[in-house]
């Protein structure tokens, strides 16, 4: 029956469980990252003397770029201006690899740069603390989902012009593609999986996304319903232009915007 | 365009903008600071741009904050979009910035964006953001400025072999409030006119800002003598959110029994740095404010202008924009 599957679908893209025929292509094996850490003298980043340890042997060159352009032309400090000469040439094989593996590739303590500094952080998610070993160049998206486990937040466009890794980080909606998880720290962190109350019932909106049917395919529902989250937090009782406004920074490909400030309305409503 | 995980940088936390000061004046061209990252993280996500240091800004609480002075309101350069479009004391007194704050690009991106990240962000020239190499990349073509080259979003003003445009929505807001940009390195802290503080190409293509490697704008201080005055500002952009603008204006003036008295208006994206319209500043200061001034103050505003193959439009768009600025502000 249409109905049924409907809502089923409906409900899984409210938990954050939407699309997730390509979640097991980015799990992520912890074991294949162990906690490496590179201490230097200078380091300013030292916060836990116990978290860290010293690395003997120099780290490998990087290995992500096949081609080694950009390994060799990139770093070369007679390149102008942090420009990466060599980088159209190289780009296709770059990318190919790269949406897919993109999570396990940034992992390989082979990738760190010599002299970086890789380190355990306690970071603050849902109200638990989760002890994860964080890369200086990873962002909060990629700790959640491929570290953390914490799928429900989606990657769409990795460039902040999307809105589907929304996630609350001390109340306020933010793009975790967006933001190094090194600077997050000591913050609260909400992600779609923080939502439900104790005994596993849903939140306001999220009931209200299901009632609404506001979701079509399901993909941006959980940047959706966080940003929402947090509007009605600050303003429990928007306008629907106040609600389109606050809303603006998540796309929607399916185009039901109007279904998600449906729900949004009443989710006001009802709360 | 590769699409894929950032390459491997050292991160620095530094808590003191000393510490920050320091670290960057040891890895010199080798340095990035980040604040927000949303313009940063691109950068490095395309691999187009790489810095083997970045110095994560975010944790230096001396860097937020919007403060009164007694010469007027200073703002950290560390202060979200967010926090100036909602600041009571910005709203009352310079609600021109807070209104530019206000669409800048999305929510969230306001939310982690700052007021110095908005203003040092670098061009949107897409040929530039590609990675190709272009003048202002260290090449020697622009490729924006060809027969072929698509340059609607590009410059009516300044063009020197880079035809690109500023950005920035804060900008001209902050040149029309004649803002003072502080800056700081180590040999200790100056004070930079907004006015002064961008750069054309034909001063340094390589860069947008006076800002040298190894030195940090630190605060925006806004002096009292425009406070309270009226305010103008308006974004024209292909779409509402996100976008950058194709014509921004950004105006304050005193308006004595229906005559402008002193009057201070900037245009953003018709040239590299956000055009200060002096030419508009002086036909309508002592005239009546009405709609014979302000379309006098528009013809005034796009005399010069030089358009490339496709950005015409910009021409009657700034004419429209300044006309609207002098009647409604």
């Amino acid at each position: 029956m249409y109905p049924d599957s409907r809502f089923d679908k409906t409900t899984a893209a409210v938990l954050g469980r939407g699309p997730v025929v390509l979640e097991s292509l980015f799990s992520y094996d912890q074991s294949a990252c162990p906690s490496v850490l590179a201490l230097q003298g200078e380091c300013l980043m030292a916060e836990d003397q116990t978290t860290q340890m010293a690395v003997a042997a120099p780290f490998p060159e990087p290995r992500i770029d096949a081609g080694g352009i950009l390994a060799t032309v990139g770093r070369s400090k007679a390149s102008r201006r942090k420009f990466i000469k060599g980088v159209i040439v190289s780009g296709a094989a770059v990318s190919s690899a790269g949406y897919v593996f993109g999570g396990l590739s940034g992992c390989t303590p082979e990738q760190a740069a010599p002299g970086g500094v890789e380190r355990l952080l306690s970071l603050n998610v849902n109200g638990e603390t989760r002890r994860v070993d964080v890369l200086p160049n990873e962002t909060l998206a990629m700790t959640l989902r491929y570290k953390l486990g914490l799928t429900g937040t989606k990657l769409g466009c990795d460039r902040a012009e999307c809105g589907a890794c929304t996630v609350l980080i001390d109340g306020i909606p933010s793009y975790s593609c967006s933001t190094l998880t090194h600077a997050v720290r000591g913050r609260a962190i909400t992600t779609i999986e923080g939502l439900e109350g104790p005994n596993g019932e849903l939140h306001p909106v999220q009931q209200a996304m299901i009632d609404e049917l506001g979701p079509q395919c399901g993909f941006c529902t959980p940047g959706q319903i966080m940003t929402a989250v947090a509007l009605l937090r600050a303003n429990p009782n928007p306008t629907r232009d106040e609600a389109r406004f606050a809303m603006s920074g998540n796309l929607c490909r399916c185009g039901a915007y109007d279904h998600y400030l449906n729900s949004i309305m009443r989710a006001a409503q009802d709360a | 365009m590769p699409r894929d995980m950032m390459a491997s940088f050292e991160l620095y936390q530094p808590d003191s903008v000393d510490n920050a000061i320091d670290l960057l004046g040891r890895f010199g061209e080798d340095g990035w600071p980040i604040a927000g990252g949303n313009d940063t993280l691109d950068w490095f996500k395309d691999r187009v741009k790489y810095a083997q240091y970045v110095v994560d800004l975010t944790g230096i609480a001396e860097l937020r904050g919007i403060r009164e002075t007694p010469g007027g309101i200073e703002i950290g350069a560390l202060t979200t979009l967010t926090e100036i479009e909602q600041s009571p004391l910005l709203q009352e007194r310079y609600r021109v910035l807070a209104d530019a704050a206000r669409r800048v690009a999305s929510p969230q991106i306001r939310n982690t964006g700052t007021l110095g990240g908005n203003v040092n962000q670098d061009t949107r020239c897409w040929y530039y953001r590609y990675g190709t190499d272009c003048y202002r990349a260290g090449g020697t073509t622009c490729y924006a400025d060809t027969p072929q080259g698509q340059n609607r979003e590009h410059c009516l003003w300044g063009a020197d072999r880079c035809v690109a445009v500023s950005p920035s929505d804060t900008a001209p807001a902050l040149v029309a409030l004649d803002a003072r940009m502080v800056v700081r390195n180590a040999d200790g802290e100056r004070e930079v006119a907004a006015e002064d503080y961008f750069i054309g190409p034909d001063v340094d293509i390589e860069r947008m800002t006076i800002l040298e490697p190894g030195e940090l704008l630190t605060a925006v201080r806004l002096p009292s003598e425009w406070a309270g005055a009226k305010f103008y500002f308006e974004k024209v952009a292909d779409r509402n959110t996100w976008d950058f603008p194709l014509v921004n204006i950004a105006a304050a003036m005193f308006v004595e029994s229906g005559t402008i008295a002193r009057i201070r208006i900037a245009a953003g994206a018709v040239e590299c740095v956000p055009r200060r319209l002096t030419v508009v500043e002086e036909v309508v200061t002592g005239s009546p404010q009405n709609a014979e001034t302000a379309a006098l103050a528009g013809q005034a505003a796009v005399r010069g202008a030089t358009p490339l193959n496709y950005n015409h439009f910009k021409i009657p768009l700034l004419e429209n924009l300044v006309k609207r600025a002098i009647r409604d502000a």
